[in-house]
């Protein structure tokens, strides 16, 4: 981060805000505007967007000019194993089904913690694939495959 | 007297042996959730939605609250046993209760926050009772100028009593306001901003944005740091007060009580800021207030009751007008429109048997807890030694099955996923995700009270400051945002956020 943004935080929080807000007026333009007694769908938004973009405008700024603490260390490998035990869960459901999602999203996540071990970590996945069937297709009748049709159900 | 006709209606809907069971179950689960650290009442409510949508309203709405006051008293026992907030608004808990609990006063303190809070949650059942129908009353006369102020007074208030930078948290509810927008516009049957994804049509739903920012972000969070539990001790015994005890603890719970009542009522407010308001206060009237620190029991008393006071009481504006003063009323308010219950002054009226259930209903659970939280204390401490590295990941399942049987759609998993990042990313920068809940859950009210409002006065926008009661609304808002800005409340703002 160079040493003329004194606020990093301010400085990302800034440049968050800008863009949905300018995003927000950008694609409103798309839509009817209409007056303030007949509103269309584009007015609350336009007003909103400009009103985050202004104040993501003065963060931006404030960034420059007071001084605030470094952005604590984003911890990528977390961040990857869990949104992609997430992602995977997602992919598995429909084709493969409830019982392999669940296992590779119990095994992938728990892998980020430090303290991951192979056995404890199958018997837990196994357990919660048990307990899902159980309780969310057998109990409370939801509509997932236990099974998908990628394993040929 | 009609009060009593109408708690008798109360009495007949809880008292059904389906409703307690409800009860029983949302104060068991809230009690867990309590205990376990890293695992919050927003995070739980939103997983359990799903499953409460084959039941009926009055019995999701039972157990769903039973969550919340529940976590309340499970958030205690982490606190004094482990010296970890189990729940945030158990975090002054932990200051004089671990150091209680170190003594070896480990029951005794823990008898004060269940008693404590039992008196609380009795008192703050009888204040909801007697306040919920004549605000409701009143507000069955605003119109959509009043709502469209009120709804900015609850925003304001939120943003107010969030931590870190004011500016910061306006552009968190607009942004919240903004996400609450998209899918189809129920005027015009435009759709916006849905970048033509027939899954956005719908807009996005509020369970997804909830177990985004609270679940999987503060997961992620988590796994930062390793953290080990201390228990004092194993095995807790003598949770049996003295006459000296119920002595010293008597003012400070009444004090917390009327404190976390009167903060709970307010939009914004809630279980955590009564309960740092409580021991504040406490610490600053009380005879013992050499002890606090120490492990004074005033506070632990005088929190506890202040902490499930505030839950309860931040019901009534929630029941009576239709408008969430924090992120756990803002999923009630969910789960209502999900089951087809529109939120607002006519709930009363038209489902008093719901109405008056559900208040009744926190007694029964209040008592519950009382069983559940004493008797019970073993199994609570065994839970507590369930590590986090093997708990996460079936949070995560919860979370992730949650979502997927919503409509029964990958993509909402996905998206879940994208706002868990969001939600750690807002963490790293300081950003707290509960205006912007609170702005998501209100953002299409709000628009459609605006238009209203406006289509009724001909486009006059001094519509909003010619009604009296819209006018004092927006004056109360407008007056809390400038007192906040003040440079002297502002120091104090800061320094009463960083006390904890």
């Amino acid at each position: 981060m160079p040493t003329f943004i004194r606020h990093p935080k301010d400085f990302w929080t800034g440049i968050i805000f800008l863009f949905f807000g300018l995003a927000a007026v950008y694609i409103g333009q798309d839509y009817p505007m209409g007056t303030a007694g007949r509103m269309g769908p584009a007015y609350f938004p336009t007003i909103l967007g400009g009103l985050l973009a202004l104040i993501g405008l003065s963060a931006f700024i404030r960034a420059f000019v007071r001084p605030g603490d470094a952005i604590g260390k984003f911890y990528i490998r977390e961040i990857v194993l869990i949104l992609s035990s997430i992602l995977l869960f997602g992919i598995l459901m429909r084709g493969a089904g409830l019982v392999p999602a669940v296992l590779v999203l119990i095994l992938l996540s728990a892998y980020a913690s430090p303290k991951f071990t192979w056995p404890a970590s199958l018997l837990l996945a196994l357990g919660m694939a048990v307990f899902s069937v159980v309780v969310f297709v057998k109990l409370l009748g939801l509509p997932m495959p236990i099974f998908g049709p990628w394993l040929g159900f | 007297m009609e009060i009593f006709s109408n708690l008798g209606l109360g009495i007949e809907t809880a008292f059904t042996l389906t409703n307690l069971f409800y009860c029983l179950v949302g104060v068991f689960v809230g009690t867990a959730v309590g205990v376990l650290p890293g695992l919050g009442p927003v995070a739980t409510i939103a997983m359990l939605l799903p499953a409460t949508f084959g039941l009926p309203p009055i019995s999701a709405l039972i157990m769903l609250s039973g969550i919340y006051y529940g976590a309340q008293y499970g958030g205690s026992t982490t606190a004094i046993l482990v010296n970890l907030p189990g729940e945030s608004s158990s975090v002054v808990t932990a200051i004089d209760g671990y150091q209680m609990a170190r003594n070896g006063q480990a029951g005794k303190a823990l008898a004060t926050a269940a008693l404590g809070s039992f008196f609380a949650g009795t008192v703050a059942t009888v204040l909801l009772a007697l306040f919920a129908p004549p605000l409701a009353d009143l507000a069955l006369k605003f119109g959509p100028a009043e709502y469209f102020s009120l709804m900015v007074l609850g925003l304001v208030a939120s943003v107010v009593l969030a931590s870190g930078s004011l500016l910061n948290a306006i552009g968190m509810v607009i942004l919240g306001l903004l996400l609450g927008l998209v899918g189809t516009d129920v005027n015009s049957g435009a759709a916006r901003y849905t970048f033509e994804m027939p899954q956005l049509a719908d807009g996005i739903n509020f369970v997804i944005v909830a177990m985004g920012m609270f679940g999987i972000g503060e997961i992620i969070r988590n796994l930062e740091h390793d953290e080990t539990r201390n228990l004092v001790m194993k095995k807790v015994s003598g949770l049996m007060l003295s006459k000296e005890d119920f002595k010293r603890i008597i003012a400070p719970v009444v004090r917390g009580t009327v404190l976390g009542s009167a903060l709970g009522i307010l939009p914004g407010g809630g279980a955590m800021l009564a309960s740092f308001a409580a021991y504040s206060i406490e610490k600053k009237v009380s005879k013992n207030s050499a002890q606090f620190g120490k492990g004074a029991i005033e506070g632990v008393a005088a929190p506890e009751a202040a902490n499930n006071a505030g839950a309860q009481t931040s019901f009534i504006p929630m029941l009576t007008l239709g408008i969430p003063s924090n992120p756990v009323m803002a999923l009630m308010i969910g789960a209502m429109i999900i089951q087809g219950i529109q939120p607002g002054p006519a709930v009363m009226t038209e489902q008093p048997a719901l109405f008056w259930g559900l208040i009744v209903s926190m007694w029964i659970g209040n008592f519950f807890l009382v069983v559940l939280n004493l008797p019970m204390i073993g199994l609570w401490v065994k839970m507590i030694m369930v590590p986090y590295h093997r708990l996460y990941p079936a949070i995560l399942m919860f979370c992730a099955i949650g979502v997927f049987s919503l409509n029964s759609s990958e993509f909402d998993v996905w998206l879940m996923a994208l706002f868990g990042l969001f939600g750690y990313v807002c963490a790293k920068l300081d950003l707290e995700p509960a205006p912007m809940l609170l702005g998501f859950i209100i953002g299409p009210m709000m628009e459609e009270y605006l238009r209203r409002a406006l289509l009724l006065s001909h486009s006059d926008p001094m519509v909003f400051v010619q009604r009296p009661i819209s006018a004092t609304m927006l004056a109360l808002a407008f007056a809390a945002m400038v007192a906040v800005m003040l440079p002297a409340l502002r120091k104090k703002r800061e320094d009463a956020f960083h006390e904890a």
